[in-house]
């Protein structure tokens, strides 16, 4: 599914480089959670970037889903990103005056998915990020918090993808809402069999998954089993 | 990007902020319209310049005479009497392709009939001025050439001239009119021809020629002899070939010196046409001025709404928007925003133009030529000034797009 090697990101301010990333190596199968651990400054972020087809690595090779994506143009990633990656975002990032239901069709309309499709994609993804069917056509910003990172996760669903990406998505979140959150990924990991990266500073919330990889200062630290994983049961209906 | 997306996207876009997009749009409408306006206030002054000029006659060419010079004093030109009535014949029987060809001697005369009187121009001529002129008779007839060579005193009055003698409405066939002490009888009333211009055509007395001659003007020289072409194409080779006769006719082998002058009624339309041409493209210029202040405006908007928008642009490039979609999409806003502006403005122009045109009774033509230019305009504008904007939604790195706070 993912496979990288030797990644290294430098950045150039002048005649000032700072390396950010340098060397990672690492593979992800498909149908893992895996949380990438790690204070800020670790270069989780960056490696979340590059992972997300957001940005190229300085030097390394990058294979997703079997195919070297490491020196593609802006839109040629664009393309990666459409099909085959869906972000959950720490800020949520929807659109705040369109509907739920219209931020969840939006990936759909830059794939050019036909009209007639899109309902029945727009609705399974909404149920399988268990968002309630009586706020489909509320404005995205008369919803709660935790409702709106579920409207970012249907986004993130919507188009199938193989890679779901989620940034800090508990982030801006209360610990109750977080949690609920963080159930919603779990099923869609275990039930759906969705392959899922989680970025975290948090150690309660990588916790979450099954893998931790820990960064720090550009290097990975530790790469292992997460031995105490915290299971969210589903709160009826929330 | 599928058209329907587009257009649902740049729609709830232009919405969001209803009272700026409004604001924006109007420096568009005011410049689309000022142009429309313009360049139908203009057309429309062409059109009743070209008419009142067509009402003359058709392939009219107008004998005027010229001042005499070469000599120690010079009179003033069209004061000298050097056309006859032979002339005229003259023209009629030897210049090839004239349809026909009139003498006309005119005076202002004081006309009386029983109770009223009015002062109007009263033209001797022949019935060849029917034709060359435009004139046509609406009741009774006008009067015939053996009516000229007998010198009949009879008159054919203009519609106005009846209602000044006659009152509202009146057909007076049969009546006398008193002109320089002489009765003539009404044998027929001419058509309106619209008594627009710098002259009334209505307000006018034919009398035959001869008899104007004898009786009221008392000279054998006409004011203007009337030559009418055969068809457009012939009109400049009939010219030449009245000046060359009468240059004959009157022994002046220097064409410079010519105690006649000669005026091509294409030539008077071409002048006219030219002269309110350029003030039409004056007009529409200083209209453009501020289409294109109202194009600055749409650009001024679309960098701030890009700058405003920068996560969501970030957000959008995040799930796969390629930097076509995102420039596409920025077009689209600011050609819909011109494109309404384009509209209202066509509308309001055309409003401006018909007020203008009902209160100073000009009237206006708005064209589909100006419509589909103005049309033209506003969305080139649109894509012009959207353009940079677009381009620089579009070349947003994402990743900062998406931390922009």
């Amino acid at each position: 599914m993912i496979e990288i090697k030797d990644i290294t990101k430098t950045y150039v301010t002048g005649d000032v480089e700072t390396p950010v990333l340098r060397g990672i190596s690492f593979t992800i199968k498909d149908g893992e959670f895996v949380a990438i651990m790690g204070p800020s400054g670790s270069g989780k972020s960056t490696l979340m970037h590059i992972l997300g087809a957001l940005d190229t690595a300085t030097s390394g090779v990058y294979f997703f889903d079997g195919k070297n994506i490491s020196d593609l143009s802006q839109n040629e990633l664009a393309e990666i990103r459409r099909n085959k990656i869906g972000f959950v975002f720490q800020a949520f990032n929807l659109l705040p005056r369109a509907t739920v239901y219209r931020n969840v069709m939006l990936p759909l309309i830059y794939a050019e998915t036909p009209l007639h499709l899109r309902d029945e994609l727009v609705k399974k993804a909404l149920d399988a990020a268990n968002m309630p069917e009586d706020r489909w056509h509320h404005r995205s910003n008369q919803i709660s918090g935790g409702q709106m990172q579920r409207v970012a996760i249907a986004r993130a669903l919507v188009n199938n993808p193989s890679l779901i990406l989620a940034d800090e998505p508990t982030g801006n979140l209360d610990t109750k809402t977080g949690e609920i959150v963080m159930g919603a990924l779990q099923e869609l990991n275990e039930k759906q069999g969705h392959t899922i990266v989680l970025i975290t500073h948090e150690k309660n919330v990588a916790e979450h998954a099954d893998r931790i990889i820990h960064i720090r200062d550009g290097l990975i630290l530790e790469d292992g089993e997460n031995g105490n994983k915290k299971i969210i049961r589903r709160h009826s209906q929330q | 990007m599928i058209l329907s997306d587009i257009l649902y996207e740049t729609y709830s876009a232009v919405t969001v902020n209803k009272a700026r997009s409004g604001l924006t749009v109007l420096g568009i409408v005011i410049g689309i319209a000022s142009v429309i306006a313009m360049i139908s206030i203009g057309q429309g002054a062409q059109n009743s310049i070209q008419s009142s000029i067509q009402s003359i006659g058709s392939n009219l060419i107008m004998v005027t005479p010229g001042a005499q010079r070469g000599t120690l004093i010079s009179s003033g030109r069209g004061s000298s009497q050097t056309l006859t009535s032979a002339d005229a014949d003259a023209i009629g029987k030897d210049v090839p392709n004239v349809a026909a060809v009139a003498g006309v001697a005119s005076r202002r005369f004081q006309v009386t009939s029983p109770g009223k009187n009015t002062n109007t121009q009263v033209v001797g001529t022949t019935p060849a001025y029917l034709s060359a002129r435009n004139v046509e008779v609406d009741n009774g007839s006008f009067f015939t050439d053996p009516q000229v060579r007998s010198m009949d005193k009879v008159a054919v009055i203009g519609p106005t001239t009846a209602t000044d003698l006659f009152g509202d409405g009146a057909v007076p066939l049969g009546q006398t009119v008193r002109i320089n002490k002489i009765n003539f009888r009404v044998i027929g009333i001419t058509k309106s021809k619209g008594g627009t211009g710098f002259t009334n055509s209505d307000d006018v007395i034919y009398v035959p020629l001869t008899t104007a001659m004898h009786f009221l003007t008392g000279s054998d020289y006409v004011n203007e002899i009337d030559v009418q072409a055969v068809d457009t194409t012939s009109l400049a080779d009939v010219q030449q070939s009245v000046t060359d006769l009468l240059l004959q006719r009157h022994k002046i082998s220097n064409p410079q010196l010519a105690d006649f002058s000669t005026l091509n009624q294409a030539d008077i339309i071409a002048t006219a046409t030219s002269v309110t041409g350029t003030f039409t493209i004056l007009l529409a210029a200083i209209a453009g001025i501020s289409l294109l202040v109202g194009g600055i405006g749409i650009m001024n908007m679309m960098l701030t709404i890009v700058t405003e928008r920068t996560r969501e642009i970030g957000l959008r490039k995040a799930i796969g928007a390629t930097e076509r979609d995102i420039s596409l999409q920025f077009l689209a806003e600011s050609v819909l925003l011109t494109f309404l502006g384009g509209a209202i403005g066509i509308l309001l122009g055309w409003l401006i133009a018909f007020t203008v045109s009902k209160i100073f009774g000009t009237p206006a033509a708005v064209s589909l030529f100006s419509v589909g230019l103005a049309f033209g305009v506003s969305s080139g504008i649109g894509i012009v000034f959207g353009y940079y904007p677009a381009q620089r939604a579009a070349k947003l790195n994402p990743i900062e797009a998406l931390r922009y706070e």
